[in-house]
């Protein structure tokens, strides 16, 4: 009897360690997934308003929950949203982003840009000092940006500052930055954090100008901000003592710990989530900036057919998804263009492809394919939001003919067979917003490495091409508007929405700003009495 | 000495299959470390930098190679996604796993031996068959609502525990017993259940058997008939179960983990997996393979220590 059981075991022990390997694999730690609209109490990207009767508390401290771990606390290294949302606190750039997409003056007091707009001239604000109390100089601003326009010899950690020729610093309180050639998109990237010369812990005990200060950072438990006492800029001092990023991967655990009072504040809270948690608590929700769309291989047959292409837009009804599957809170989208990004969205896109089942049809017809044709949405399982989308528009495909089959696969894989490598007909995922147009539009640029719409058309690079030199700010937006036309009339991809972002606090806890970009402003947040 | 040298080569063999297909798998699976870290906003600059301090211009069989050589010599490697030596991330992490553990076990055997017994003792009457009701509810509940529910009567209603996380034992033991109660119960109710089934069946079958009689017949009293006799004969049943019970448990809960955001050794695996990194998913396959391999060793010497019959050969 023991014999048998001994090899039983010893049969058994491989497939036990195998088996939590393999079925490790089917569910994945899921990245954040996209916030789903909300009943709200607070729409539109403005704080809640309903502080004028409360009593401001100085003091105190918020524990947020966070569903990703950080990427790389270095800010040169990261390039996750989450991360950034949440280190922004502790960096300061020469600009913040403001609410509108507007450039806010930080570490730089002023700039002037020259007439040939090559050389950019930016005023650094005295008496910053950083978190390890050495002063900021122009010194830290030509060190930072040589560090990532690989002006020290080393690789460049950043593709936008690559126009950099040279940097000068004439004094202390002045950066002089001259770029190979005109670049509209540079002045948007100077947000980026401005970092102490020389440090190079950026990644253990990172130490910036922002409002907050660094504490420390447990993988898997939480990552621990202080507010910076010598902060410069008097008006946005913070009002919270301590910031406490627990991180939580479950979102249903972290609807429960807000319920019972073990967290304060959830940045990006389901629909579900939002109605089980009742009274006591504030929703403010607001567009993201997020493109949420279905992407068409613009290579792949039959998709290679703009004829094709037009006929899945008017097949698909956005409304439905939007109510279906966002109930409600999304703002329909025509082109891959936020309305959040109020200068360059152009409106009316949304409504090019009205639901037509005639209509498409008829397209398919023109293009051959009558009796309709197989298709496969490749989508990513760990965002649910994505997984329902596809099943409405699957039904929705139906109708005009075109058998759409479901295909979930794991993030990694995602990252790998369609980002990178372009092998799918169909994909369902969400771009998240940057400040500048050309960020959003770029991918769709034909030289563009990771062009997973394998799209290309002459007229839209040499728009997008344009637009990149051009200095006058309205004539780049209109730009970037022709830009959008394209990709709608092209039918590059089926743009869906932009599902609002609804964030959950504390009934006491104030001051919370949507922004264009993810941006979680702890300086401007602050508790109430009850 | 013989019975050891063949555990230890069944070991060694298990451990390096285990591994060489777990780096197989890996070659087959799609997916690129350095991307599923900075994922679709990663600038191709900061893609070229990491990949070079994540040493992934090596081929992978050359990677793995050296991880293996290392690993001999106690060198776990690096990990990808953390960028820190894997013995410190797992070294991190083993105390949450390890009081996971303990307390679980340690509850399914105060809940599920007494029950089991009580059981046995009263078949056929009414509290025993209601017991037996739950002890089926215990089986079928997947740990992951039964995580949620224990939140939301104990944290959320009354508040007694907290909904989260993990303190170290060695800086708030009050705080570290009730952050880790509730995942503890949660992993041990299903255990709780098997036990008390299988106690309850093999206690049973002992009842009937010839020398329980011959026990009685010599006029032993009951109690002693009960723990002296049918209890140790019923033991080797339930002490194979536990065995399995504790290995799973060490090998880190991936769900409850999850449910109650504790930082231990499932979580990682499933981080190890998702980020496709490799030297720590083979160190935590190691882990696991010495903890399953060890315990089975652990529960074989048991049974002699129970049943002195049996015999360590072969």
């Amino acid at each position: 009897m023991l014999k048998i059981r001994k090899t039983f075991v010893t049969g058994f022990s491989t497939l036990a360690v195998l088996s939590m390997v393999i079925s490790g694999c089917g569910s994945s730690a899921s990245p954040a997934p996209a916030a789903s609209g909300t009943a709200q109490t607070t729409n539109g990207n403005s704080p809640a308003k309903d502080s004028s009767s409360m009593e401001r508390v100085e003091g105190g401290t918020v524990r947020v929950a966070m569903s990703t771990e950080p990427d790389n606390l270095d800010p040169y290294l990261s390039a996750a949203t989450d991360t950034s949302s949440m280190m922004d606190n502790v960096f300061d750039g020469l600009f913040e982003a403001g609410e509108n997409s507007e450039l806010v003056p930080a570490v730089a007091e002023s700039y002037q840009i020259s007439e040939d707009g090559l050389t950019y001239t930016f005023n650094i604000r005295k008496g910053i000092k950083f978190h390890d109390g050495s002063d900021l100089t122009a010194e830290d601003v030509a060190y930072s940006y040589a560090k990532l326009s690989g002006l020290n010899g080393k690789e460049p950690l950043s593709s936008k500052f690559a126009v950099i020729e040279k940097i000068e610093t004439p004094d202390d309180s002045t950066v002089v930055v001259k770029l190979k050639a005109k670049d509209a998109a540079f002045l948007a990237a100077n947000i980026v954090a401005i970092v102490p010369k020389d440090y190079e812990k950026q990644s253990e005990k990172p130490i910036g100008a922002g409002p907050f200060q660094f504490v420390s950072y447990a993988p898997g438990q939480q990552l621990v901000l202080e507010k910076n006492d010598q902060f410069y800029d008097q008006e946005r001092k913070p009002a919270l003592d301590r910031v406490e990023f627990k991180i939580m991967p479950d979102t249903n655990s972290s609807v429960l710990a807000l319920q019972s009072g073990d967290i304060d504040m959830i940045p990006g809270i389901s629909a579900q989530g939002a109605l089980q948690l009742g009274t006591g608590f504030q929703i403010v929700s607001g567009p993201q900036n997020m493109v949420q769309l279905m992407a068409l291989n613009n290579t792949e047959k039959p998709l290679d057919d703009v004829r094709v292409r037009q006929a899945i837009n008017h097949a698909i009804d956005k409304d439905v998804i939007i109510q279906t599957v966002a109930e409600g809170n999304g703002a329909k989208l025509g082109s891959n263009m936020s309305p959040a990004m109020k200068m360059y969205y152009q409106e009316g896109l949304e409504n090019r492809y009205q639901p037509d089942v005639q209509k498409a049809k008829a397209l398919l017809k023109e293009a051959g394919y009558e009796n309709g044709f197989k298709l496969t949405i490749t989508v990513p399982s760990n965002y649910a939001f994505h997984v329902d989308t596809a099943q409405v528009i699957a039904e929705q495909l139906k109708a005009v003919g075109i058998d759409a089959q479901i295909k979930q696969i794991e993030w990694s894989s995602w990252l790998e067979d369609v980002y990178n490598n372009a092998k799918y007909e169909a994909t369902i995922v969400g771009l998240t917003g940057k400040l500048d147009p050309h960020e959003v539009l770029g991918r769709y640029e034909t030289t563009y490495g990771k062009n997973f719409f394998k799209f290309s058309n002459a007229e839209f690079d040499d728009i997008v091409n344009r637009a990149r030199t051009e200095i006058d700010v309205t004539k780049r937006a209109d730009m970037y508007k022709q830009a959008q036309t394209v990709l709608t009339e092209q039918a590059a991809a089926v743009y869906i929405m932009d599902p609002s972002r609804s964030v959950a606090l504390k009934e006491n806890l104030h001051g919370f700003t949507m922004y264009p970009v993810q941006k979680y402003d702890f300086a401007a947040m602050y508790f109430s009495k009850k | 000495m013989r019975f050891y040298i063949r555990k230890l080569a069944t070991f060694l063999s298990t451990v390096l299959l285990v591994s060489v297909i777990t780096f197989l798998v890996f070659q087959i699976l799609p997916g690129d470390p350095a991307e599923i870290v900075l994922g679709v906003d990663a600038d191709p600059h900061q893609l070229v930098e990491l990949r070079k301090t994540m040493g992934l211009e090596r081929p992978a069989a050359e990677r793995y190679a050296s991880w293996v050589t290392d690993t001999v010599t106690g060198d776990f490697g690096t990990s990808l996604r953390y960028q820190r030596p894997v013995a410190d991330i797992v070294a991190e992490r083993l105390p949450v796993t390890l009081s996971l553990s303990v307390m679980s076990v340690g509850l399914t055997l105060l809940i599920g031996l007494p029950l089991g017994i009580y059981i046995a003792r009263k078949d056929g009457q009414l509290s025993s068959m209601l017991l037996s009701v739950f002890t089926q509810l215990g089986l079928a509940v997947p740990s992951f609502w039964l995580g949620f529910i224990l939140i939301l009567v104990f944290s959320v209603t009354f508040k007694l525990f907290p909904t989260y996380g993990y303190v170290p034992w060695s800086e708030d033991p009050v705080g570290a017993f009730k952050s880790m109660f509730l995942p503890s119960l949660a992993l041990a109710i299903p255990g709780i259940a098997v036990v008390i089934r299988y106690l309850r069946n093999t206690l049973l079958d002992q009842f009937r058997m010839d020398y329980v009689r011959t026990a009685r017949s010599k006029g032993l009293r009951e109690k002693s008939i009960m723990y002296r006799h049918i209890l140790r004969n019923s033991l080797i049943p339930v002490l194979t179960i536990v065995g399995l019970l504790i290995a799973d448990t060490l090998g880190g809960s991936i769900v409850v983990e999850n449910v109650f955001a504790l930082p231990g050794l499932g979580n990682l695996l499933i981080t190890s997996i998702g980020t496709r990194d490799l030297p720590l998913l083979q160190t935590l396959v190691l882990y696991i393979a010495i903890i399953v391999v060890l315990i089975n060793f652990v529960v074989d010497i048991l049974y002699k220590v129970i049943d002195p019959r049996i015999r360590l050969k072969r």
